[in-house]
């Protein structure tokens, strides 16, 4: 049987590939310094949902919230296979915490009909939290089973996984609907599709087509074309702003500090028999071998 | 969401499994012995599973005032579900200020689901908690005795302390092996309460089918002496010559996430912020560069040595003694160094 799939994917600054200093001079974080790309482990999850619809059929759908820019995201789910894309945007979102985050996208998924399986990554680089998965799940009322390893058997409304758990792993079964966070150990995602890059890299949301000043026709041309992504605010998600932005997130940044490593001096050490010897001696003298 | 309550206690989550508590509860209860007597509140540890009573000794032991106790075979093993109903009934009832979780796998799929549940803060992967003051910025409103809640982002290159002032409980999960394990107190009694929570089928939608742990290959916390390799050391091989130093310091080899990755030696090895974090008295760097990441796993070490041919390494920054050369000519001269001396 077919099966409807959501992805949550974020887009996230690359903090493995720093490139000058993380932190502006006021303590803001320097996002210039850091390229924006697709959350890692969201590619594993969208993958899997591929995988799914490739054996059983259904539909793959990927949303996001954050900045328009975030589209791009977006458009690569769609090279890679989403049947469609949804941005999540709004001002009133802004500084939402993990908890805010996932209220609004628990909305967004509500406003979809017939959702089986919600995919997450296990964790965004930018934070490493490991939160919105659970917390969208609980807010929707669905199990979760999070660090998705290995998709074992699907079949009518019952999936069963194996799951990592640290220190080893476990098969789970549930039945459907169930949210999953998947590791990126699960699977390979799969490169953008040439075809599908040609089409999409039209695509566009509704903010893109006005910043680009596109006219009236353009946008209805690209609706037709099934290329217009589709773009919600709080008030199509008749969302409660006391959950949402800044009002929802009970948690708040009291301080950011770069990391620099304290020059504390060290003894240098000649690389020579006796530099060693020395050095031995003094590590014996005080304790700390011997 | 329950109201801010500054008689509440400070708890932490007794993780357990099939009968033995992990290390990071313990590692917990010592740091949350500190946070409630700065608080002047009591210290509980939330203790759930099947069976679980003989664990409390235990827990006293390590620091706890009162163990509330949550006993069901329903409960034997961890569901998210049916532990997030246990957390979030105690929480209502008794109204803790702070709850605090090892971030485990269990840790980390719990806690956000009880955060949501709750309407609560959270903050993953803390590497260290205080209390203290904190004044809005805009209303300039001061709320007392907060936890601070500190922890690395954007992949280690910034530290952020992070607050919940409005909706509590105030909660964290906590890295394994950044707090130091506490001795061992025999004489503590802790009053135990014990709770009984009706679990239902809906709380339980998971089937469990099969479970499989392995115990870790190494125990990097528990050694005195490390000697970790880094993707200097070149190969497989070579990475031998670590496990030489390490023999003869009677120590454990460790590893950068870079030796790791280019298959040196196994994940268990990993020192750092993704890996295990250690405090030894002696920690020799070879090889390793000494990337923010790496250094926030081993800065504590008493006694640091670093191994590397670029003079300009940040790995010396953190080093009490610093040797600067190639670590294939280092390493057999050290080793024969130490062989002369005991
Ligand atoms: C989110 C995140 C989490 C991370 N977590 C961790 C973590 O937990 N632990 C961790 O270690 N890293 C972690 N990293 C990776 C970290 O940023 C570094 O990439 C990594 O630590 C580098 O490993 P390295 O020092 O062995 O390799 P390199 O940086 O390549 O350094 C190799 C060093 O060897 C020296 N060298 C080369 N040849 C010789 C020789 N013959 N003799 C002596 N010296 C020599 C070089 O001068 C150089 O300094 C993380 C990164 C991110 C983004
Ligand atoms: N703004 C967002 N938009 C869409 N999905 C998100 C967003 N934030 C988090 N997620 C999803 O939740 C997962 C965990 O995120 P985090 O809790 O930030 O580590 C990510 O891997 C995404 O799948």
């Amino acid at each position: 049987m077919p099966y409807n799939c959501v992805v949550l994917a974020k887009q996230v600054p690359d903090t493995a590939a720093v490139t000058g200093k993380a932190m502006n001079d006021d303590g803001t974080v320097n996002r210039s310094a850091l390229p924006a790309i697709f959350n890692p482990e969201d590619l594993n999850a969208l993958e899997l949902a591929l995988q799914i619809k490739q054996a059983h059929g259904g539909t793959v759908t990927i949303m996001t919230m954050g900045l328009p820019s975030a589209c791009d995201v977006l458009r690569e789910g769609l090279y890679r296979g989403a049947d469609r894309a949804i941005l999540i945007t709004d001002r009133r979102a802004a500084a939402s915490d993990t908890l805010a985050t996932s209220y609004i996208l628990n909305c967004a998924i509500k406003k979809l009909s017939d959702v089986d399986i919600i995919l997450c990554g296990r964790q965004a680089i930018d934070g490493d939290t490991a939160q919105v998965g659970p917390q969208a799940a609980e807010k929707l009322g669905i199990p979760q089973i999070t660090y998705v390893e290995e998709l074992l058997s699907l079949c009518d409304r019952t999936i069963t996984v194996k799951r990592n758990v640290g220190a080893g792993w476990e098969k789970v079964r549930a039945t459907l609907p169930v949210l999953l966070t998947v590791m990126d150990t699960a699977n390979e995602p799969r490169p953008c599709g040439v075809k599908r890059l040609l089409k999409y890299k039209k695509a566009r949301s509704q903010s893109e087509l006005a910043k680009e000043g596109a006219t009236e026709a353009a946008v209805q041309s690209l609706k037709d074309k099934n290329l217009l992504i589709d773009q919600w605010d709080l008030d199509y998600l008749d969302a409660d702003m006391q959950w949402c932005g800044r009002n929802g997130s009970p948690t708040k940044v009291n301080r950011i500090q770069s990391v620099v490593l304290s020059a504390s001096g060290y003894k240098e050490i000649a690389p020579t028999d006796e530099g060693l010897r020395d050095m031995v001696h003094e590590l014996i003298v005080d304790h700390t071998i011997g | 969401m329950i109201e801010v309550n500054r008689n509440g206690e400070v708890w932490v989550f007794a993780e357990q499994q099939d009968g033995q508590l992990s290390e990071v509860p313990l590692e917990l209860l010592s740091r949350g012995r500190e946070l409630a007597d700065k608080l002047s509140v009591k210290l509980g540890a939330v203790l759930v599973g099947d069976n679980a009573s003989p664990l409390v000794e235990e827990l006293s032991a390590y620091g706890a005032d009162k163990v509330y106790l949550v006993e069901d075979p329903l409960l034997g093993v961890f569901q998210t579900s049916s532990y997030t109903r246990v957390l979030c009934e105690l929480i209502e009832k008794h109204k803790p200020q702070i709850v605090l979780y090892g971030a485990t796998a269990v840790g980390r799929d719990l806690a956000p689901r009880v955060a949501s549940a709750m309407k609560a803060g959270l903050t993953a992967d803390c590497t260290d908690l205080q209390i203290d003051d904190f004044t809005e910025s805009r209303s300039k409103v001061v709320h007392k005795n907060l936890l601070q809640q500190i922890r690395p982002a954007f992949g280690g290159n910034i530290i952020a302390t992070i607050v919940n002032y409005d909706r509590w409980p105030q909660m964290a999960t906590v890295r394994e092996g950044v707090m130091p394990l506490p001795e061992r107190n025999g004489t503590i009694r802790a009053e135990v309460v014990s709770e009984s929570i009706k679990i239902t089928p809906e709380d339980l939608p998971l089937e469990i089918l099969s479970r499989h742990f392995e115990a870790k290959k190494v125990n990097l916390k528990a050694s005195r002496v490390i000697v970790a390799g880094g993707a200097g050391v070149g190969s497989k091989e070579n990475f031998k010559q670590v496990w030489k130093l390490a023999n003869v310091l009677g120590g454990a080899p460790g590893a950068s996430r870079a030796a790791v990755d280019l298959g040196f030696i196994e994940s268990d090895y990993q020192v750092g912020q993704t890996g295990t974090t250690v405090r030894p008295a002696l920690y020799i760097a070879v090889g390793i560069s000494g990337a923010v990441q790496h250094s926030a796993g081993m800065s504590d070490s008493a006694k640091i040595v670093a191994i590397n041919s670029d003079p300009d390494a940040p790995i010396f920054q953190v080093a009490h003694y610093g040797i600067v050369g190639d670590l294939n000519v280092v390493i057999p001269k050290l080793i024969k160094a130490i062989r002369a001396k005991s």
